[in-house]
């Protein structure tokens, strides 16, 4: 089949989505009143509350959801074929991400812009919010591991991205400094830096730099984790005006010239799809789709990380309640499309099915090399760029998003243990530096616990990440069902989305303990009955609650 | 379109990127500034609260210019008045 049918075909359903379903949504069921006053206006302090311009938080908000994931998540999950990848995605957009992210906005906005972690204490249970944290916790330990392997797994595949993207980071010291420090308006620093970055881009191909190949008994792979956990160490210990925040800024110019360009080439070259819709031949080891699926692709398809961000900063800064339909749902629809492009290039980018089928030949395997092959690919064929430029550009552009998470991810990390440190008394947690170093260690043990040491692992790890993750989308959704029921307004629209997403993930996780059990992964074996475990409590406390909101509504 | 157009779209753009480049983290460099200046106020006012200072000869001088800060500081503080006997500021 042509890639410009799913393509045109995915875009006009999410469109859709979004002119019909969210507008129904909007109005019926989050019930936005244009009127009334946004925390952006009540509590400005023009530190956390400030009012925004739309356009802009929708930017933000799209930017701060779209990164790696999207990526290696379909990249891996198409082994069962591009018809499962593709449906999920879209329904997932359009059903659940949206409903899920505008939702967070909208509870957040309605309780004085608080996280909807904090809500989870009022709402649902103070028991509900410790297991919050928790799973947070979890999901960044996982998120850090899983992207240190996934950098280094494109850094040996494509050599050629190693130059580009360190120099990255040298641009973006520079931008922070001339506009921190300097004050330097931000346009020239802007065009200067994305056409230094892509020079670069073109240096990086001329000049492929490999590691040796055993250094200290480590492979390349390995070599490379080390050396992105020191880096994040460092990264997250600076302000983030000197390098985070200059840092996304970049990705989020990097994204959209990088949306562009695939779906151009796409429409373009349009190339066909040579992997079957359904694969009948799967490899031998691979998990069944159903639980499997729906946890191998988180971001794109729904993501409890995305309400992390919604409750964070974007509700603090809407303008007007309406404003949160065009920046929730329509920034989470930018991650579908992502996504979509991502099953486009991985399905379509190669020559045959024998040659996809050798690909494919093991699950988990795949990921950001996969997504780089094929969008190379069709780029080199529906633009005229060389196909060994795009490989670079792509592969620069997945790791410099698989990077900025950690930075942020390993500070977050920080902000949780310091904040245990203070609540149980631990003086020594409080410290930045240990608890960084805390935090690192972590993450460490378990990128090398989940076979990282060899360079082997893979992405072993990923689908207990998009496990944990789609618990937190669970909780989000749990926390939104529970607001609606005291405001005896319909909440199957998110009660439905939070008890499929909470059911597969149980069972993908029981799944993964026997997979896990019978390959003898121990370290993530353990990881996984902690998820288990917090599964089971989320599903119970979804229970109490709706009881009890049930009960009283029934009765007031 | 004529040069004036293009001027205004340029403003544009450049109040777009200008936005988009500090929403995301408004809040936490804002609060980094806060914690500087919050040092440097400690500085100027430690001879006060007992911590001797050797560049308090100079540091006095600006204990006016900040007063509006400080008075910031101590209501963020949850100190309703200044803490300080000698400096009144409400």
């Amino acid at each position: 089949m042509p890639a410009i049918v799913p393509a045109i075909i995915g875009i006009t359903l999410i469109a859709l989505g979004y002119f019909f379903y969210s507008k129904f949504i909007a109005e019926k069921i989050y019930q936005l009143d244009p009127e009334f006053e946004t925390p952006a206006h009540t509590l400005r302090d023009d530190v956390d509350f400030i009012p925004t311009n739309r356009v802009v938080l929708w930017g933000h908000h799209f930017t701060a959801v779209a990164g790696a994931a999207p990526i290696i998540g379909p990249a891996i999950a198409v082994i069962w074929g591009w018809l499962p990848a593709f449906i999920w995605v879209i329904a997932g957009t359009i059903f659940f991400a949206g409903v899920h992210d505008f939702g967070a906005i909208w509870a957040s906005v309605r309780n004085q812009g608080r996280s909807i972690g904090s809500l989870t204490g009022d709402v649902v249970s103070h028991r509900a919010r410790t297991l919050f944290m928790i799973v947070i916790f979890f999901l960044l330990m996982m998120v850090n591991a899983v992207f240190a392997v996934s950098i280094s797994n494109a850094f040996v595949a494509t050599p050629s991205s190693v130059i580009p993207s360190w120099s990255a980071i040298a641009v973006a010291l520079v931008i922070g400094v001339l506009i921190y420090r300097m004050r330097v308006p931000i346009l020239w620093p802007t065009i200067i830096g994305t056409i230094i970055l892509y020079a670069v881009i073109y240096l990086g191909d001329q000049v492929p730099v490999t590691l040796p190949e055993t250094f200290m008994g480590l492979g390349a792979a390995p070599q490379w984790i080390i050396i992105l956990f020191v880096y994040a160490t460092i990264a997250s210990l600076l302000p983030v005006w000197l390098l985070l925040q200059p840092r996304d800024y970049i990705n989020g110019i990097q994204l959209i010239i990088g949306l562009g360009l695939l779906f151009g080439a796409v429409f373009v070259a349009n190339p066909d799809i040579v992997a079957p819709a359904f694969n009948t031949n799967l490899p031998e080891g691979t998990p069944p789709l159903l639980p499997l699926l729906f946890v191998t692709i988180a971001c794109g398809a729904l993501s409890g990380f995305h309400g992390l961000v919604a409750s964070g900063t974007t509700s603090k800064q809407l303008n007007k309640e309406t404003d949160a339909r065009f920046v929730g749902y329509l920034g989470s629809s930018g991650e579908g499309l992502l996504a979509l492009v991502t099953i486009l290039a991985v399905t379509a980018g190669f020559a045959s099915l024998g040659e996809w089928e050798m690909t494919y030949a093991e699950f988990g395997m795949t990921g950001i090399p996969t997504f780089v092959a094929g969008g190379s690919q069709i780029v080199s064929d529906g633009t005229p760029l060389s196909k060994e430029f795009a490989a670079t550009l792509l592969a620069v552009m997945a790791v410099l998003f698989a990077g900025t998470t950690m930075d942020a991810g390993v500070r977050l990390q920080r902000y949780i243990i310091q904040e245990w440190g203070t609540i149980y008394k631990i003086p020594v947690l409080q410290n930045g530096y240990v608890a960084t170093f805390v935090a690192v260690g972590a993450c460490l043990a378990l990128a090398f616990g989940a076979g990282g040491m060899s360079g082997q692992g893979g992405m072993a790890i990923w689908p207990l990440f998009g496990t944990t993750n789609q618990l937190l989308a669970g909780l989000t959704l749990l926390v939104l069902s529970v607001m609606l029921v005291k405001l005896k307004r319909r909440y199957i629209f998110t009660m439905v989305p939070m008890v499929f997403v909470t059911g597969m993930a149980f069972f993908a996780a029981l799944y993964q303990l026997w997979d896990l059990f019978n390959s003898g992964s121990y370290v993530l074996m353990a990881l996984d009955v902690l998820v288990i475990i917090l599964a089971v409590f989320v599903i119970l406390e979804t229970a109490s609650a709706f009881t009890r909101e049930k009960r009283a509504a029934a009765a007031s | 379109m004529t040069w004036a157009d293009i001027k205004k779209k340029g403003r544009w753009l450049a109040y777009m990127a200008t936005e988009a480049y500090n929403v995301p983290y408004r809040g936490a460099v804002a609060r980094a500034k806060r914690e500087q200046d919050d040092l440097f106020m400690l500085l100027i006012f430690c001879e006060m609260m007992g911590v001797p200072n050797p560049a308090t000869y100079y540091t006095l001088e600006l204990q006016p210019i900040m007063l509006e800060k400080f008075h910031e500081w101590h209501k963020r503080a949850g100190m309703e008045h200044s803490p300080l006997d000698d400096f009144r500021c409400c």
